[in-house]
């Protein structure tokens, strides 16, 4: 049976110390066997010597066989409390990520926050502006909805033809959780919105006081104060002890570690709403307020990076998912985009969260270009990189959705194709 | 409630006599408490439908309502040069900005007016920021990025008016204040559209 394996050079070493290890086991067990037919007769019936495994622990961690982490973009002259590290997309199965590998960005690095000296304050246009503690605040009737959060800046490597290696360090700025907290709706109707609030702003007890306006439209809908994220409370680096989340929204729009909401007749123009997080056309305009993350996907697996063992049959899979809903439809090429098959979606398929989409492939051992398209419920599909820069220009560098083409060598190797 | 449960037996009137002796007791019992409580907490649970939170104190509300509009809203009476400016500025900024603000290594704070529509846009405060109370708002909020919140008002007007001034927006005697800051014209003032995607066809299903 063909095999697909994931071939970095960077695995090399980890399989030399794999087989070292292994030898020195063998070494070992051939050790125990010895000094255990010392004590057993030859003839006993005696199964085979086993040491007991490890005992319970009060917080578990993961096999220390297993060594995906998240990347750190370190390649440019940036702080590290600046910078940001991505989900290792190619190594994550199903739709959520793990709470530890969820991609991080940060203006200010990551503070630590005592929840009993935390407190959230809604005030501004209200008629009753109040003050709730993390205590209060999990009082009240909860929610847990799964979403996933995207950086707007996720795939900005594909705007031009440099392209990024693999999955991880071009697409890994985007992850999915349950999140757990209350609805925003409900705790502004609580201060009673007065009819000129149009917009809120919400900021961040980070060092930088992060702060980003959202229309109050948006604030009523769907978004939530979260306290908890995959069953625990939020991860310091996703906003302990408590963040927005706004569902399907770019992820600057989620501000961590929330201390303020105020309520606003008209958006307050911070430095992430202006100089930030703005699209910049060919014409020298700049598009402002650009919120959703439209419908996107790309394979995972396999992907830059990893290595086909000959030809036969391979499961392709990835992720798909829409700001604006559901995803209704993921179409598969190896044609490079001459003619696309429906891939199966794994369910439950949630709005504005990430859907695993797979499809089984039986390669031919020739050079193949694959692709994965989705298109959402409002019908709207996912365009090429090639659509977008036409209508874009290379320059506006946030919400890259085009279309991400692996190439597959006949040799097996698997490289970005807008890598040239 | 459990207490309906001895109804059936033969002690039930007594139970039930019982209960109610005991209740009023403790009613009795609760209301005088209440009438001998200190008023402690002026601060009462607030929120109409739940009963939770508090009101803000002034004080609370003045410490953390940080932001600044275009309009001016949010500026603190203060005052200071690009003069003034310079002096913080070499202090402060200029190991991670630069001597002009070009240098870098951090963000480039100057120049790239003219360069937005080219094959290299340079965005900085002069070419691309709309508003110059943003940048009054950032300093104070965000800047130095390793000492954020340690510049007083007038160090942040007066930072303010350098960083204009080496964008050659305000001359180096003007002064900046809560009046001024908001009259102070961007050049990139009208260069944001709002959002229109989808920017594709849609094809409806
Ligand atoms: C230790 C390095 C450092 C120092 C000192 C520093 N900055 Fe910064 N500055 C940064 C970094 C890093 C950013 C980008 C932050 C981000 O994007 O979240 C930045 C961003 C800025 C920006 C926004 C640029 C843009 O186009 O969005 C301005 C304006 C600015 N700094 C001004 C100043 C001023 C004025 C001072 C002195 C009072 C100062 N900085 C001190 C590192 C520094």
């Amino acid at each position: 049976m063909p095999r697909m394996e994931p071939s970095r050079s960077r695995d090399d070493a980890s399989r030399r110390r794999f087989l070292s290890r292994f030898f020195s086991l063998g070494a070992a067990w051939s050790a125990a066997l010895v000094a255990c037919r010392s004590k057993y007769r030859p003839d006993s019936d005696a199964l085979e010597p086993r040491a007991l495994g490890a005992p319970v622990s009060e917080y578990g961690a993961r096999s220390t066989f297993e060594k995906a982490k998240r990347f750190v973009q370190q390649d440019r002259q940036v702080p590290l409390e600046e910078s940001a590290s991505q989900t290792p997309l190619h190594d994550t199965f199903g739709i959520i990520t793990p709470s530890s590998l969820h991609f991080e960005r940060h203006h200010s690095g990551v503070p630590q926050i005592d929840p009993a000296r935390h407190t959230l304050t809604i005030h501004g246009l209200v008629d009753r502006p109040l003050v709730f503690t993390v205590d209060e605040l999990k009082r009240l009737p909860s929610v847990s909805r799964i979403y996933f959060l995207e950086c707007s800046g996720n795939s900005r490597s594909e705007w031009r033809s440099s392209g990024a290696t693999d999955a991880q360090r071009g697409h890994g700025l985007t992850s999915c959780s349950e999140w757990t907290g209350v609805p925003l709706s409900m705790l502004l109707k609580e201060c009673a919105v007065k009819p000129e609030g149009a917009w809120i702003l919400a900021e961040g007890a980070d060092p930088g006081r992060h702060d980003r306006s959202i229309p109050i439209v948006k604030a009523m809908d769907d978004v939530m104060v979260a306290y908890g994220q995959n069953g625990e409370p939020l991860r310091p680096e996703q906003g302990y002890p408590l963040r927005l989340l706004v569902p399907g929204w770019e992820g600057n729009v989620n501000v961590k570690w929330l201390r303020r909401v105020k309520v606003l007749d008209r958006p307050a123009m911070s430095r992430e709403e202006t100089s930030k997080y703005t699209d910049l056309m060919p014409d020298g305009t700049a598009r402002q307020f650009t919120f959703y993350m439209e419908a996107k996907s790309l394979i995972t697996r396999p992907s830059a990076g990893d290595r086909l063992r000959g030809a036969g049959v391979y499961e392709l899979t990835g992720l798909a998912w829409s700001g604006r809903g559901a995803i209704a439809r993921v179409e598969i090429t190896i044609d490079g985009g001459q003619s696309w098959t429906a891939a199966e979606l794994q369910t439950p398929v949630l709005p504005k969260a990430h859907t695993r989409f797979r499809w089984s492939w039986k390669w031919d051992g020739r050079d193949a270009l694959l692709a994965s398209r989705a298109t959402d419920e409002t019908g709207y599909t996912q365009p090429t990189v090639q659509r977008l820069v036409e209508i874009r220009g290379v320059n506006s560098n946030y919400h890259n959705n085009g279309i991400q083409m692996w190439k597959v060598d006949s040799n097996g190797t698997v490289t970005n194709a807008n890598r040239t | 409630m459990q207490i309906g449960r001895s109804q059936g037996s033969p002690k039930g009137l007594r139970y039930r006599v019982g209960i109610i002796v005991g209740a009023v007791a403790v009613l009795v019992a609760i209301l005088v408490a209440q009438a001998f409580r200190p008023a402690i907490e002026p601060a009462v649970a607030q929120s109409p439908t739940f009963g939770i939170g508090r009101a803000p104190t002034a004080e609370e509300l003045k410490a953390i309502d940080i932001d600044v509009f275009p309009d001016g809203r949010g500026l603190p009476p203060g005052r200071g040069t690009a003069r003034a400016g310079r002096e913080t500025y070499t202090s402060r900024c200029v190991t991670c900005h630069g001597p002009t603000g070009t240098e870098g290594p951090q963000d480039i704070l100057a120049g790239g007016q003219g360069s937005l529509n080219t094959s290299a846009p340079l965005k900085t405060v002069g070419s691309y920021w709309p508003f110059a109370t943003t940048l009054w708002d950032y300093l104070r909020r965000a800047m130095p990025f390793d000492h954020p919140g340690t510049l007083t008002t007038d160090q942040v007007y007066a930072t303010t008016a350098y960083v204009l001034f080496l964008n050659g927006i305000v001359g180096e005697d003007d002064v900046l204040d809560e009046t001024t800051l908001p009259r102070v014209k961007m050049p990139n003032r009208d260069g944001f559209v709002g959002d229109p995607r989808p920017d594709i066809p849609v094809k409806k299903k």
